[in-house]
């Protein structure tokens, strides 16, 4: 048995027959949903590479496949499946690790089996050629009703294992009056409390596409499904990055031997992270007729306020890097970077994704700024910066992360770790070629979802093949390096040799223990609430103006 | 709480640049009046065809070197398809949709909006120099999405 990664909760480690039965439940729920993560990312990176060489001309789609039920596929897989499932797996075994108890499964267990129903009807759905919507199935593109049910469904999975986690939190602090709550518990159940917020808006949504896409209902406000969709989309992208600095924090620093840098600020940035991300979408809508400007800026301010949490961060994950290297004697920049384990595939994954986060986060201040966004929203250049934070930091993370988490959880061994190591160098490598020829096409103004930017030969878009063509380059290598991954996983998981030493994912020790944690920042009802204000502060006003402005309802169309 | 002296002036310099940002932002958005189109006029999709001004969409001259374009943005084309402005003209743009969600985009002009059915969404750009623009359809409309073009003529 190993040590529990809050010393503090030392008192509560469970013994005997029924808690090693109940972890190995545990943990096997726990490889179930990122493995089922592992796939999707494997049919979801074939999705785009396929786009890629469409777009770079080297195929043409067939009529009876074409490219945006293609990028529909790739886009509902990758952003809305892939992370979904990996982060709800990481959170549980976040959660069960630090809070060790006797518990039931069954609950979590459920959530994933609606999770992987409602995956399968919509991607069944896209499939079949009925729901050719892209992710963000903007009305009044009327996709078939089954599309919204199995989105509906992934969502409503998810809230299950939200429920598992949260009851497991509230658990510890009934039996645990006056103590904190673990670390990686405490990131985990703000990263889901986060999510219920965040997904409440695209509820809201499904409420009005439902009916609609049935017949009930004649017509769509447009505009307000597009603000609903958003209230959730920008906080679906701060889920991804919680769940890779969950990483970033807590697991990263065992690859060197280092430890968490302090507990106080790493709750502190879990807790921005949840006040920032949910009253600041309307910034995917600066071009969107019916918000005022003074709403958009107000967003645009509040989007801003995430440079705390990342300064914060990346100060904690160098420091973490620092106060090891020194520890073993290692000085100076140049040297302390040369001295991270940069061939053990669980850190090398994590590394190169730091690499990649700096170029997302300067996109993004390009993006947020909206005199600068006028020039690129729409264009190539978001795809090229969703690929360099999405794509980047958090699935090279995610990746590292499974190395480490398949063999722990299935008890084996890793498979061939030197082609771990290639899948995530090919990757990095892949992610720069890409995503450098989309933010420069972008630059050119090539516009994004479109299968082909060849405009008939017109003059204005000549300057655009070469960059797709960089992006098709670049995407191989993505492709490979999935490849790669999705081997080594399954491998690991089916066929490789049980590991005697008992592999293990742990979590890194607090390097600060005897600081003490402030304790309004363990009050998590409290934040959820101001959470909340900050959310309805933010969007009653806009949601008031698009119900007041009576817009006309426009009736659903199916033009795929 | 403890936050070492060193984290202090690291956060001290993101909260700097914070401000740099919104300050520059502020004083766009006040002194140079530069917002992002955020058109506030409702129409019926279903009726765009009937209503004025774009039941005529097209190009109209209001004073020297200033003109109003009005665009319908439908399934897979703009109407007008071709507009001509002379040099130095300032054009206003007007447009709106008659079926599903489209974008409005000059490449590399800062013409740029989205077009939602049920608004009427619009900017104003100068031409500088002569050429012709091209002008697509930013935002997945369907089958046919990667034809929707027009041209901005100007002399």
């Amino acid at each position: 048995m190993t040590t529990p990664a809050n010393p503090t909760s030392v008192a509560l480690w469970p013994k005997g027959n029924d808690y090693d039965l109940s972890r190995e439940m545990g943990d096997l729920l726990v490889l179930t949903h990122i493995y089922t993560a592992t796939l999707v990312l494997g049919v979801g990176a074939l999705f785009g590479a396929l786009q890629g060489f469409s777009r770079a001309n080297w195929i043409v789609m067939p009529d009876w496949f074409d490219y945006y039920r293609m990028l529909t596929v790739h886009g509902v897989l990758m952003a809305l499946v892939f992370t979904t499932f990996f982060i709800t797996g990481l959170l549980t075994y976040a959660t069960y690790r630090s809070i060790p108890r006797v518990r039931s499964t069954r609950l979590n267990y459920t959530g994933y089996g609606i999770m992987l129903i409602g995956t399968l009807m919509a991607a069944l759905t896209i499939l079949s050629g009925n729901a050719s919507v892209l992710y963000t199935f903007y009305a009044p593109l009327k996709a078939s009703p089954f599309f919204y049910f199995g989105a509906t469904l992934l969502v409503a999975g998810t809230w299950l294992v939200a429920y598992d986690i949260i009851a497991n939190v509230v658990w510890f602090k009934k039996h645990n009056p006056g103590r904190k709550i673990p670390l990686p518990a405490f990131a985990a159940v703000c990263t889901m409390i986060m999510w219920v917020i965040a997904t409440l808006g695209v509820t809201a949504e499904m409420l009005i596409l439902i009916p609609w896409s049935l017949g009930l209902t004649s017509g769509v406000d447009v505009s307000l499904t597009r603000m609903l969709f958003w209230y959730f989309g920008h906080p679906l992208v701060y889920f991804w990055i919680m769940g890779a600095y969950l990483i970033w924090y807590l697991v990263v620093p065992t690859a060197f031997g280092g430890t968490v840098f302090s507990d106080a600020l790493t709750r502190l940035a879990f807790v921005s992270l949840l006040l920032l991300s949910t009253p600041v979408g309307i910034h995917h809508e600066y071009l969107d007729p019916g918000i005022s400007p003074g709403w958009k800026f107000f967003h645009t301010i509040l989007t801003y306020g995430v440079v705390v949490p990342s300064f914060m961060t990346a100060f904690a994950i160098f420091a973490s890097f620092e106060i090891a290297a020194r520890k073993k004697g290692v000085t100076g920049f140049l040297n302390i970077v040369r001295w991270l384990p940069w061939r053990d595939p669980a850190f090398a994954g994590p590394g190169l994704g730091m690499i990649l986060f700096i170029f997302g986060g300067f996109g993004g201040i390009v993006n947020n700024s909206y005199s600068m966004d006028v020039l690129v929203h729409n264009t190539m250049w978001v795809v090229g910066h969703f690929h360099v934070t999405v794509g980047g930091p958090v699935a090279l993370t995610f990746i590292g992360a499974a190395y480490r988490l398949v063999p722990a959880l299935a008890r084996r061994r890793l498979f061939a770790p030197q082609l771990a190591l290639a899948s995530e160098y090919l990757w990095f490598v892949g992610m720069l070629v890409m995503s450098f020829s989309m933010h420069w096409a972008g630059l050119l103004g090539a516009p994004r979802r479109t299968s082909d930017v060849s405009y008939f030969g017109a003059a204005g878009a000549s300057t655009w093949h070469g960059q797709m063509v960089g992006a098709a380059l670049g995407g191989s290598l993505i492709a490979i390096g999935v490849l790669l991954f999705v081997t080594v996983a399954t491998a690991t998981y089916f066929t490789n040799k049980r590991a005697e030493d008992n592999p293990e994912l742990a979590f890194a020790r607090v390097d600060d223990e005897a600081a003490p944690v402030p304790p309004i920042l363990d009050k998590l009802g409290t934040w959820a609430a101001v959470a909340i204000v900050l959310a309805f502060v933010a969007y009653a006003g806009p949601l008031a103006q698009q119900l007041n402005a009576h817009a006309y309802l426009a009736p659903g169309m199916r033009t795929w | 709480m403890h936050v070492h002296r060193y984290e202090r002036i690291w956060l001290s310099l993101g909260l700097v640049m914070l401000a740099i940002f919104i300050a520059t932002l502020s004083v766009a958005a006040l002194s140079e009046g530069f917002v992002p189109p955020s058109g506030d006029q409702t129409i019926d999709p279903t009726k765009v065809s009937q209503t004025p001004p774009f039941d005529h969409p097209g190009l109209r001259k209001v004073g020297d070197h200033a003109y109003e374009a009005y665009y319908v943005a439908h399934i897979f084309s703009f109407d007008p398809a071709t507009i001509t402005v002379p040099v130095g003209s300032r054009v206003t743009f007007y447009v709106t949709s008659s079926d599903v969600e489209h974008g409005f985009s000059i490449p590399a002009t800062g013409v740029n909006m989205m077009v939602t059915p049920g608004w009427v969404n619009s900017l104003s750009h100068t031409f500088k120099e002569t050429g012709t623009f091209l002008l697509v359809c930013n935002e997945y409309c369907g089958l046919g999405h990667q034809t929707m073009a027009a041209k901005v003529v100007v002399q």
